[in-house]
């Protein structure tokens, strides 16, 4: 079963830690990514970038209405995610409780849906 | 109706409330479905009233209503397939399998299963809300009027929680296992917490109908129960041992009216002693496993209390050093509350007083009636009457019902300078914690 973990952080928390530690950070990054790819979990996995950067898009009455920054303000961003394949809810849950930013911030586990 | 076949009767019926919770935890294993089981468990017993009757009861009923069952459930799974294609294929696999899984479901099995069963109905990836109804309707059997009730929901707001979390377990996953060694803290953690929940709500009689809280505490002890049985740990037998010891006070915690009755207060030749001594055998296995955890020092706590024969020759000190083990294991504001009073009663109201105080400036339980009222009980027996007097209001402010009443009566006693019934809102307070 496909599960999306998304990573939900404060964005800012990367420009205030000192190079040494995002390094580290960037580092465990990269070893869950080669560990989940080795044992098969890994389907797909990307870093977003900043909220500022983001556009959120609306179409009402056939107008696209387009705003800057994301849909909803919140204490937390969605900062990147994982696609994975996981056994059951509990696999995928051991899985997100190892994302590196499940440390500060959190992981939102969703299952994906399939159509008949 | 012939004699036989109400005999029959009678046996599916009480086979119905021994067992039908053990099938049904076996059928969710074999069918991967909570609705299809509970159908399937129906349809079973109403196969067992009509072939009883005829066959004879078999030897080993479960076994036949978990067989009947699964045969029921392919049958349904064959009459939906008549209208979806998607059905069919599922109905060919589950017949597949459960060729291959003749066996005949052993004792063992079915354990297994009923811990499966609590472990993905208390599962922490479920609201707690829902994991109490889904734990009280499927591993305890209450219906959901009856849990509606119990809680004092509409019955269904009640039926949507069940629904909610049931398209959970399927939608999202939930496994229905027993979790690894390496989870089973943190998940029988959980379990706990949820068996705790239901008793505390049948416990405290603050509002509601007596009679069917009281089921909360049986149903909460049972679980328990099933629960140490089927995996001996301490800290399990520890909480077992606390609704127990709780229990045993029952009949002489409340007047007839309801209101709360001291801990100093109760007729304590009315404790239930075969609940106390099996507590207190309980709550010792579970000390010296060196494993145990918060239910089993609050379950020690409460077994000092069991032990006293009066009031007076309770061993405050013991109680002292158990709440300081409690603080190192589970530190809380509430506690370090109940620490605070049970030094007051052991070194002086003084002293416990000071604690209090100091709690009360961090302002962590500002807005909690019992502090203000333990604060208030010390003042007065320091003779303190005009800030007891005080006390007492911000404690009468912050609740209601029959304790409100009994804040009021407090007041009234000092303002008219009566002597007090008895000398100790504080033991109130213990008596609604422990």
């Amino acid at each position: 079963m496909k599960y999306l973990c998304l990573i939900y952080e404060d964005e800012t928390i990367w420009q205030k830690m000192p190079k040494s530690e995002s390094d580290r950070l960037m580092g465990d990054y990269g070893a869950l990514s080669d560990d989940i790819k080795k044992s098969g979990h890994m389907l797909a996995g990307e870093a977003l970038q900043p909220t500022a950067s983001a556009t959120t898009v609306r179409v009402r009455n056939g107008t696209t209405l387009t705003t800057d920054g994301p849909f909803a303000e919140t204490k937390e961003q969605l900062g990147g995610f994982y696609l994975i394949e996981a056994k059951d809810l509990n696999d995928a849950i051991q899985v997100a409780a190892r994302i590196p930013s499940a440390k500060h911030g959190s992981i939102e586990v969703r299952p994906i849906m399939t159509f008949g | 109706m012939t004699d036989a076949t109400t005999q029959v009767r009678e046996i599916v019926e009480s086979t119905y409330r021994s067992d039908s919770r053990r099938v049904l935890a076996t059928l969710v294993r074999l069918l991967h479905d909570f609705d299809l089981a509970e159908e399937a468990l129906h349809d079973a017993f109403v196969a067992a009233m009509e072939c009883w009757p005829v066959e004879g009861v078999p030897s080993n009923p479960r076994t036949w209503l978990v067989s009947a069952g699964r045969f029921k459930a392919i049958d349904q799974l064959r009459r939906r397939a008549t209208f979806d294609n998607k059905q069919s294929e599922l109905t060919y696999e589950l017949e597949q399998a459960l060729r291959r899984d003749d066996s005949i479901t052993t004792d063992d099995d079915i354990g297994d299963d009923r811990l499966r069963l609590i472990f993905t109905c208390c599962h922490p990836a479920l609201a707690l809300d829902a994991q109490v109804a889904l734990t009280l309707r499927t591993v305890g059997g209450l219906t959901t009027e009856e849990i509606a009730h119990a809680f004092l929901v509409p019955a269904p707001t009640l039926a949507q929680r069940i629904v909610r979390a049931k398209n959970k377990i399927r939608d999202a996953r939930i496994p229905y296992e027993i979790p690894e060694p390496s989870e089973l803290p943190a998940r029988l953690d959980a379990v706990l917490a949820v068996i705790y929940l239901i008793f505390s709500e049948g416990y405290s009689a603050t509002f509601g109908d007596a009679v069917t809280r009281a089921d909360l505490c049986a149903e909460a002890i049972r679980l328990a129960r099933l629960l140490v049985q089927l995996l001996p740990e301490p800290e399990a037998a520890g909480l077992l041992a606390l609704m127990l010891l709780h229990d045993s006070r029952r009949l002489t915690r409340t007047t007839a009216d309801g209101e709360p009755v001291l801990l100093d207060d109760q007729d304590r030749s009315r404790w239930d002693r075969a609940l106390i001594a099996e507590g207190i055998a309980l709550t010792e296995r579970a000390l010296v496993s060196r494993r145990c955890g918060q239910y089993t020092v609050q379950a020690a706590i409460s077994a000092v209390h069991s032990e006293a024969a009066t009031a007076d020759v309770t061993d405050w000190a013991q109680i002292v050093a158990l709440y300081d083990v409690l603080m190192r294991i589970q530190p809380s504001p509430v506690v370090e509350l109940n620490r605070a009073v049970a030094v007051a009663m052991s070194e002086g109201e003084g002293r416990g007083l000071v604690l209090i105080d100091a709690l009360l400036e961090r302002d962590e339980l500002s807005g909690y009636y019992l502090a203000h009222s333990a604060r208030a009980a010390l003042l007065r027996r320091l003779g303190r009457r005009e800030e007891a007097i005080a006390a007492y209001t911000a404690a009468r402010d912050l609740t209601d019902g029959p304790q409100r009443h009994f804040l009021d009566r407090s007041i009234a006693d000092l303002i008219e300078g009566a002597i007090p019934r008895k000398m100790s809102a504080s033991r109130q307070l213990r008596d609604r914690i422990f």
